[in-house]
């Protein structure tokens, strides 16, 4: 704390001699000149914790493990960093110079946390697509002849086994295999929740928007009503009820997952598809179709859709990784996805024993962290890519 | 020192748009004395206001300087510190913005918002501020001067607002006031009061200011010399009589010559013909608030009907009426002598295709994502059903009465295009209809005045070739003047007058008439202050109306 305390103000000391100094040594140019003194401490806390940084890495590559598995997650999450930031930019450069006139435009005018989205998603899709090829093991397969808990990284004297580069999980499955089904499990449910969840938020959105007066009361006051309970208590409860239907009535626990979920996520479509509705209604051009005579199908899907699509696309997005953290969640608590099934968020809740190992034996404790990165990386990429649709339909420059 | 107060030599400034820069203004020299009034005008996009700014060496978010100095009372603005220039803005230089409603902030008290700029420059002390504040309240003639600061910004009038404004630039008593348009968005009754009142305390504090404005009228009672932009350059400087009486540039000339549009008289309506629309008697309201009072007037066919008044006084009301998208609660609307159903809900499609409506937003009358082409196909599919080449043919034809070549326009969006443009495509959805009757609700008061002649004079054309009936609804009188056969004053949602245009324009009229008629900014540069002389300086404007 007394540390902490001293390097804050020797930094302090150091950003009013730089801006004095900066001042002196270029003759008063502008950016000195009308710098204040909270942005010159703000450039010295940065290169503070950028040289800190650079210390941990070095000091993660340190020959002695009890030093190095200290910074073991530091020098993870730098390495991941780097990387990803140089494949984004790479993807970004590919999209600039292949393509339509069209992309090529997209590319260039896409900021590189956009392009890291769009490379990650489209990562995710394939190997979802994809997962039968490329999973080496089956996603419920007990491997013959595997021990159980094996560690990532495939270092035999850790504990690891090169046959499987991220290890086996308690039973003696293969994590990366689990890893690449739990892709296509948890986001390809997710992805149906979403569009069913937004079938039945916009449509209603938009009725309540264009008609108004009594539908719309009714409408949103239901509405209110279903958001008034906390949405992952309200699910638990649904499914707990669905749980036994399921049984009685043969239908997968999964189904009614998906159809509760996009049940609760559709009441906040319903608000935003509504407010844009309202927003556009209102316009002249809709007064000119109404004064035509245009019924309310052409109103609803040929004017007011159309200028929907922006905001409601950027809503995708976002309900989405909401609808798969939901998912992960009710898989955590056991009412997700079912066993044998691979699912991230099961994967997380099963190995969650390893995470207290962190300090001593990093590489044991990898095993749950890779299921939650894996959610965690998607979460972030579909946001950027969400925040970069919502900048550009915004119209705001820069 | 010689008594040089703004000094601006080469100036050009870039404005960024799709990753490339582009020229905003192209190298003008503007010099500024002190206690003169600098008028500057020009189109929307000729870089009036980013000129304006930049004499303050302000730049807006996107636009910056390439070359150029900008010098006020000898110091280099574009040089200076940012410490510097916090000691300038607000107590030697101030601003008045556009748009005094958009420009207040909502959650504070006028007064406290006033005080500001004194206290932080230390020129006065809070109280000694309040105080002074009421004092100019008083000298810009607004109601109540001492108590009107205490109310927050939406309990006063706009003009009444823009009025505080001028006020709180006036704060620190500023050697220079940029007024960027500060009455485009007042009627013309509460122009006039609020050009009176910044004329005299510019006078009396003998402030220079640069005026920035598109209406020539306006500019020619403010100004003591006038600067002409064009798309970033400069056209000609000159004195404001030597500009009123010889413009030397022939931009200037057609900017002077926009006044002078005016269709010629025709015969009077025979006593016997069926009016196309025929408003009977009508009342309607908005909710319990009743907004429209038994109004009747006739719409003859091939004939424009004016209908004037400041806003409020429910001319969009009426037209809203004939549409009916708000259902009278009294009187009908009749349609070639037979009433039509009071909603459009239960109006057959061919009444509905009789009446067609252009907007005065062309921005969000046209539906941002539909192409040019698809916006005029769809009302002749919808009502004629054709389809395919033959539709084709009928846009192309369409596009072609508004004089825009199909083959270029027909694929792009409405962004695509210029205002002027925007709004053609709007005459051309109308008319895709084939209507008898047209109403026209304000369609040239978001223009620049060349535009807006450009749009009457094609409005006339399709009149005469397709024997149109127009309902005019506007607040401009020129337009009045240039287009209309018949006029119909309202105020307050009565019919306060009407008649053919040539009784109209001649006394003796409704005092209210009268008044619309003198508050209109004339060419002279002696009109407001004869007006003044002649009406007294308590008798114009709102203040006119309220004593009415």
């Amino acid at each position: 704390m007394m540390n902490l305390i001293i390097y804050l103000v020797v930094i302090a000391v150091a950003a009013w001699v730089m801006r004095f100094v900066g001042q002196k040594v270029t003759g008063n140019a502008p950016k000195f000149r009308d710098m204040t003194y909270g942005v010159a401490f703000g450039y010295l806390l940065a290169v503070a914790l950028i040289a800190w940084l650079a210390w941990g890495y070095v000091q993660a590559r340190s020959d002695d493990p009890l030093v190095a598995n200290k910074f073991f997650f530091l020098k993870a999450a730098i390495e991941g960093f780097v990387i990803f930031a140089v494949a984004a930019w790479l993807f970004k450069l590919a999209g600039k110079t292949i393509g339509t006139e069209w992309s090529k435009k997209m590319f260039r005018s896409m900021p590189l946390t956009a392009a890291f989205g769009v490379l990650v998603i489209i990562i995710y899709i394939i190997v979802a697509v994809f997962a039968q090829w490329i999973a080496p093991y089956g996603q419920d397969e007990i491997i013959q002849g595997a021990a159980a808990n094996i560690t990532a990284g495939g270092n035999i004297a850790l504990g690891g086994d090169p046959a499987y580069p991220l290890g086996t999980d308690q039973i003696g499955r293969d994590i990366l295999s689990r890893l690449i089904y739990g892709a296509q499990n948890t986001v390809g449910i997710a992805f149906v929740t979403t569009a069913l969840a937004f079938l039945l938020g916009g449509t209603l959105g938009f009725l309540a928007a264009v008609f108004g007066g009594w539908l719309d009361q009714l409408l949103s006051r239901l509405v209110d009503v279903l958001m008034a309970i906390p949405s992952l208590i309200f699910a638990l409860l649904l499914m707990t009820i669905a749980s036994v239907w399921s049984a009685t009535l043969g239908i997968p626990l999964t189904v009614f997952m998906v159809l509760i979920i996009a049940l609760i996520d559709s009441t906040r479509v319903f608000r935003l598809a509504r407010a844009v509705g309202q927003n556009i209604v209102v316009m002249d051009y809709i007064e000119a179709a109404k004064l035509r005579g245009e019924g309310m199908g052409y109103l609803v899907f040929k004017e007011i859709l159309p200028n929907a699509t922006a905001p409601l696309l950027a809503e995708f997005g976002l309900r989405f990784c909401f609808v798969f953290l939901m998912i992960a969640a009710l898989s955590f608590l056991g009412v997700g996805i079912q066993p044998p099934l691979a699912d991230w968020g099961t994967m997380v809740r099963d190995l969650a024993g390893f995470i207290s190992y962190a300090q001593f034996a990093p590489q044991a404790s990898v095993t749950p962290l890779l299921a939650a990165g894996a959610i965690a990386l998607l979460t972030v990429a579909v946001n950027f890519v969400v925040d970069w649709m919502l900048h550009k339909s915004s119209g705001l420059k820069e | 020192m010689s008594d040089q107060l703004v000094k601006i030599r080469n100036l050009w400034l870039e404005g960024r748009s799709d990753e490339t820069w582009n020229p905003i203004i192209n190298g003008v020299d503007l010099d500024l004395k002190k206690g003169e009034v600098l008028g500057l005008i020009g189109e929307s996009g000729a870089g009036k206001s980013t000129l304006g700014l930049a004499a303050m060496g302000f730049c807006r978010d996107g636009v910056r300087v390439s070359k150029g100095s900008v010098e006020f009372d000898g110091i280099d603005l574009l040089n200076a510190s940012a410490a510097a220039k916090r000691d300038l803005l607000g107590k030697r230089i101030a601003y008045v913005a556009q748009s005094a409603a958009a420009s207040f902030n909502p959650a504070h008290k006028i007064i406290d918002q006033h005080v500001e700029g004194p206290t932080q420059h230390g020129v006065m002390s809070k109280e000694e501020s309040e105080a002074d504040g009421m004092e100019l309240y008083r000298k810009l003639r607004l109601p109540n001067p001492d108590e009107i600061g205490f109310r927050y910004p939406h309990q006063v009038s706009g003009g009444q607002l823009q009025r505080a404004m001028t006020a709180m630039a006036m704060a620190c008593r500023p050697d220079l006031i940029i007024f960027d348009e500060p009455t485009t968005a007042l009627d013309v009754t509460t122009q006039i009061e609020v050009l009176a009142a910044i004329r005299e305390i510019v006078e009396e504090f003998d402030t220079a200011a640069i005026y920035i404005t598109h209406d020539l009228a306006v500019v020619a009672q403010m100004a003591d010399r006038i600067k002409v932009l064009l798309k970033g350059d400069e056209v000609e400087t000159a004195e404001t009589r030597t500009m009123l009486t010889a413009p030397t540039q022939e931009y200037t000339k057609s900017l002077w010559a926009v006044r002078s549009f005016e269709r010629p008289l025709k015969s009077p309506v025979i006593a016997s013909a069926v009016p196309v629309v025929s408003v009977r008697s009508v009342d309607a309201a908005y909710g319990k608030v009743p907004v429209l009072h038994d109004v009747s007037f006739d719409m003859h066919e091939g004939r424009t009907v004016a209908v004037v008044g400041e806003s409020g006084s429910g001319k969009s009301t009426t037209a809203r009426c004939i549409t009916g998208l708000l259902p009278p609660s009294a009187g009908e609307i009749l349609f070639d002598g037979e009433v039509m159903p009071p909603s459009y809900k239960r109006r057959t499609k061919d009444q509905l295709r009789q009446v067609q409506m252009i907007y005065q937003m062309a921005d969000t009358a046209l539906n941002p994502r539909v192409t040019v082409g698809n916006i005029i196909a769809r009302p002749v599919q919808f009502y004629s059903g054709l389809t395919g080449k033959a539709l084709r043919k009928r846009v192309d034809s369409l596009m072609d009465q508004i004089e825009l070549p199909a083959d270029e326009y027909y694929k792009r969006l409405p962004s695509e295009l210029s205002g002027g443009q925007k709004q053609r495509i709007g005459i051309a959805r109308a008319l895709a209809a084939e209507p008898k009757f047209i109403i026209c609700d304000e369609v040239t008061s978001a223009l620049d005045q060349l535009v807006a002649e450009g749009i009457l004079r094609l409005l006339a054309r399709l009149q005469d070739e397709l024997s149109l009936s127009y309902m005019f609804i506007t607040h401009d009188l020129a337009t009045v003047r240039a287009i209309a056969d018949e006029v119909v004053v309202m105020k307050e949602g009565r019919v306060v007058e009407q008649g053919p245009k040539r009784e109209m324009f001649k006394p003796p009229h409704h005092p209210y008439t009268d008044l619309l008629l003198s508050s209109v900014p004339e060419m002279d540069p002696d009109w407001l202050t004869n007006l003044l002389a002649e009406r007294g300086v308590d008798n114009i404007g709102d203040a006119a109306v309220d004593n009415m």
